[in-house]
């Protein structure tokens, strides 16, 4: 019994393209091949690895990040489709001395344990918040089910978001 | 008096919290080297068999490409098993990555395509052709118990199970009896971090090697006995690692091949794996277990029969303890305990988050629930009667157990007392209500490690080992002790790991990191405040002249007299008299290293109880966790804050072992075909409901200096055994195959 994997043909590869990016509110050029993930073009292009790779596959959203404040898994897209969009990583929603409340927050409620998942956790609630759709834990819950945390930080992820969802809502009433 | 500078036992926010909610924490596939080459792994689609023919040549023609690797052009670097062995390998003849033409598993890696960008070796791999000759493989354990035999002691650390008395006496002395049989498949542990290695050629085989592990100097041992490499060659270096959950306990095939391809093309190369790759090396071995009880008129056990078999692979013998916990959590004389192993065309075994005790407490702790019904008794009750107040197992009086502890206060905190015990007789509205409950032990180990302190001119202390982080909050721990045992504000102090050129501890696993490199900070904190005392001698404090190191305490960032603690000095003034930019100290393994000879005289060990609420749609059988009270008696708790998410994790571990978790094999292809987090499920935000870890009070001056006996483990078990009980509560149905899925319940 013998067995072959059916490998396709080799294509003619498709060169390298400018691809003009704004992420975190500054103008990058990158020159990369079309069939660059957003994903890798963030972590082995711009290294900007705050982004994280957990299945590559839209699965787990480790990869979140927003799109013109949009939660969007940036595996599942490619850089090009990205051009002309506001990007916005971790690394641009605060910074070790300058913490987003989010950020904050997450660390006060030891939000995370690997700390792996974790930017794609605050994007994700970043993004829920943005949307306006976050207000009971039941909806959280839900709405932060994209994020997979294998450590199981779950219930402090959720009392971390709902401070922050808490306190915005009450700056809108 | 409490000092401004006790740490210890104070709820703590991690250390490393804003390096990891910003994304500056850097993990092994985010050092951006310069001129770096990506490579891209092929596995095996097929089981058992070989491979015939290798076409590189269409995928070395592509612009970009730099190698193909494979059996056919890796040079054999190392001949002998021993070489391949880590710390923790067992019995056996360890898997070497592209070898030789032979196919041990599916997803088995067969080449290795390096190409400049990552896009690039994705794509190549894609079009690499590899032709096979496939050979009838087995992977069913089920269809080869027969063939199930008693395996060595190859595994460091692995004891056999021990039977005492004569069980077939004691089942025939009760007066009520259960038997039954309990499986799980097997499990991935699916770290979010998948594995990854980055070599940075620094020339002349120098390498930067960016692993990650849960053990640096693991990965160094590895890679200098396989390469021939020095130890100042093979830097290893990890600083975050993103889950480990025993995965990293051994190296994986990644490290081994990116160390390959930087040796043989001098470059720097990062090799990541994939997520279905991630299903490609060590999981939770499949088990199938009998358990058989006997009980007196009194509910006293008088028989306990618990016999498991687990697969392993064709070439190594994974070894852990599956059934010697039931001979230790209750009392009884007449226990009888087997192990065996069946070996299948898969890859080895590996120790997975309580590794042993996960699997051998769901079949225990079921038994034990079928047997308190079977005596008529709650199982709570039933529990306390058959308490064990001394190892058996051992025969050694505990260094502390205060399970029973545990038992009042999670039930009070769970309102246990409220229960009633018929199943399906508790509602709420159309749901079914259940309440089940389980428990366990674990292992209160301690291992040599080696901790260096620093006392910088400003008044800085640093504090190194090469131990790692998995998120079980080892920076912050550290620096806990570390601040409070040379009295310094936390700010003023560094815990720094994971580099192997830094002072040696053991992997992080067995749930000892902990006590072992904690014990470890606090003798190399007292060596460094001995040489602080000598510098202080040295200078114009009379007070000091004729002190002892028992004499002075560390405070407030003094080093003072206990007698009067007005007599002091600001720490920072010493190291500045020295006329040195820092003074270092180190402790000595040597004491410890010896205790390890000694027969121990204490049993030392961790204890969990945990009460799971469930509530059962009836018609459509969907099972949802409510909550979940898990009380744990694990000695002193360094840092309640991040303790408690280690608890909490273990419990929604329990919840995905119950409920979802599952490598599912084809076995007419002998692949696992879910190997994806889509399809293997683990539990997400919307499953997780209440959950309240208690720490019950308990003081153990035996265990180690700290009191501290280690928690990544001892949450998780039981947990899945108490959802298992929680749904015969409320549905009636007693279901011993895990995962409980709702086909089961139908």
């Amino acid at each position: 019994m013998s067995q072959v994997t059916q490998a396709p043909p080799p294509v003619a590869l498709a060169p390298t393209q400018p691809v003009s990016l704004t992420i975190n509110g500054q103008a990058h050029t990158l020159q990369i091949a079309p069939w660059t993930t957003l994903l890798d073009a963030l972590r082995e292009y711009l290294d900007l690895t705050g982004t994280k790779k957990g299945c590559d596959h839209g699965q787990c959203g480790a990869c979140t990040v927003l799109v013109d404040g949009k939660r969007i898994n940036s595996c599942l897209s490619l850089a090009v489709m990205q051009e002309g969009s506001e990007i916005q990583t971790i690394e641009g929603l605060g910074s070790e001395d300058q913490l987003s409340p989010l950020q904050q927050a997450f660390i006060d409620h030891d939000a995370f344990q690997c700390g792996y998942c974790t930017p794609g956790q605050i994007c994700s609630a970043q993004g829920l918040i943005n949307e306006g759709k976050a207000r009971t834990e039941a909806e959280v819950r839900e709405l932060m089910s994209g994020n997979v945390c294998r450590c199981g930080a779950y219930s402090n992820i959720l009392s971390a978001v709902m401070e922050v969802v808490g306190r915005e809502l009450k700056i809108e009433n | 008096m409490t000092l401004q500078t006790d740490y210890i036992g104070k709820p703590t926010s991690r250390v490393d919290g804003p390096a990891k909610v910003t994304g500056t924490a850097k993990y092994a596939a985010e050092y951006n080297v310069p001129n770096l080459l990506y490579g891209y792994v092929v596995s095996s689609p097929i089981a058992k068999g070989k491979i015939t023919k290798i076409d590189a040549a269409p995928v070395l023609a592509l612009p970009g490409v730099q190698q193909v690797f494979s059996h056919e052009n890796v040079p054999h670097y190392a001949l002998l098993d021993r070489s391949y062995k880590d710390q923790i390998a067992p019995g056996g003849s360890p898997f070497r990555p592209l070898h030789d033409a032979e196919i041990k598993y599916s997803l088995q890696p067969v080449a290795l395509v390096v190409a400049d960008t990552f896009e690039l070796a994705r794509y190549a791999a894609s079009i690499l052709h590899i032709e096979y000759e496939e050979a009838a493989h087995e992977t069913e354990l089920s269809q080869h118990i027969d063939e199930a035999y008693e395996p060595g002691r190859g595994k460091a650390g692995y004891q056999p199970p021990k039977s005492r008395g004569n069980f077939g006496k004691g089942w025939k002395e009760g007066v009520a009896h259960m038997e039954a049989q309990y499986s799980h498949h097997a499990q991935h542990h699916n770290p979010m971090e998948m594995f990854a290695t980055t070599v940075e050629w620094l020339g002349d085989k120098n390498l930067n090697i960016y692993d990650k592990t849960q053990g640096a100097f693991n990965s160094q041992l590895l890679v200098t006995k396989v390469f021939g490499l020095s130890k100042d060659q093979a830097r290893v270096i990890s600083k975050y690692t993103g889950g480990g959950f025993g995965s990293g306990l051994r190296p994986q095939y990644q490290l081994l091949l990116a160390v390959m391809a930087s040796l043989q093309l001098e470059r720097s190369v990062r090799v990541s794996l994939t997520r279905e790759q991630m299903f490609s090396f060590g999981h939770r071995a499949e088990t199938l277990q009998h358990v058989a009880l006997a009980t007196a008129a009194d509910g006293s056990l008088t028989g306990i029969n618990h016999f498991a078999v687990a697969e392993t692979s064709q070439f190594e013998d994974f070894t852990e303890n599956v059934v010697g916990w039931s001979g230790m959590l209750y009392n009884c004389k007449n226990v009888e305990l087997g192990y065996r192993l069946a070996k299948g065309d898969i890859y080895t075994p590996l120790d997975m988050r309580a590794p042993g005790a996960a699997s051998g407490s769901i079949a225990l702790e079921i038994a034990m629930d079928e047997m308190a019904y079977a005596a008529g008794l709650d199982p709570l009750e039933f529990r306390l009667r058959n308490y064990s107040d001394i190892d058996q197992a051992q025969d050694l009086p505990y260094s502390s157990k205060a399970l029973r502890k545990c038992y009042h206060e999670g039930a009070a905190k769970f309102g246990w007392e409220q229960r009633t015990p018929e199943p399906g007789s508790m509602r709420d509205g159309n749901l079914l209500v259940g309440w089940g409950m389980g428990g366990g032990v674990w292992d209160a180990s301690k291992m040599p490690a080696t901790v260096k302190a620093s006392l910088d001119a400003d008044g800085h202390l640093t504090v190194s080992s090469g131990t790692n982080e998995i998120g079980t909050g080892t920076y912050t721990i550290m620096t806990q002790i570390a601040a409070e045992s040379m009295g310094l504000p936390i700010e003023a102090v560094t815990f720094v790991l994971g580099d192997t050129t830094l002072p040696q501890s053991p992997i992080q696993g067995g749930s000892w990191t902990a006590a072992s490199v904690g014990n470890s900070v606090v003798e190399a904190c007292t060596k460094l405040g001995e040489a602080l005392l000598k510098q202080a001698q040295k200078m114009d404090h009379p007070a000091f002249k004729d002190a002892k190191i028992d004499d002075v305490q560390f405070a407030n960032g003094q080093m003072r007299l206990r007698a009067d603690d007005t007599q002091a000095v600001v720490l920072r003034d010493v190291v500045q008299a020295s006329g040195e930019p820092k003074i270092d100290a180190e402790n000595s393994t040597v004491l410890a290293k010896l205790e390890m000879l000694k027969p121990p005289r204490y049993s030392m060990h961790a204890h969990n109880a945990v009460f799971v609420e469930v509530k059962v749609d009836p018609e459509l059988m969907t099972v949802h966790v409510t909550r979940v009270v898990n009380a744990v008696a694990a000695g002193r708790i360094i840092n309640p804050k991040t303790a408690r998410s280690q608890v909490l994790g273990s419990v929604v571990w329990g919840l995905g072992m119950a409920l979802m978790e599952e490598s599912v094999m084809d076995h007419r292809f002998g692949r696992y075909m879910n190997h994806s987090l889509a399809e293997y499920h683990v539990p997400v935000n919307a499953d997780i409901h209440d959950i309240d870890v208690v720490f019950v009070s308990e003081e153990d001056d035996k265990v180690n200096p700290l009191g501290i006996k280690g928690l990544g483990e001892v949450g998780l078990l039981g947990v899945a055994a108490a959802v298992a009980n929680a749904i015969y509560h409320a549905t009636g149905k007693r279901v011993r195959d895990m995962p409980i899925t709702i086909d089961k319940l139908l």
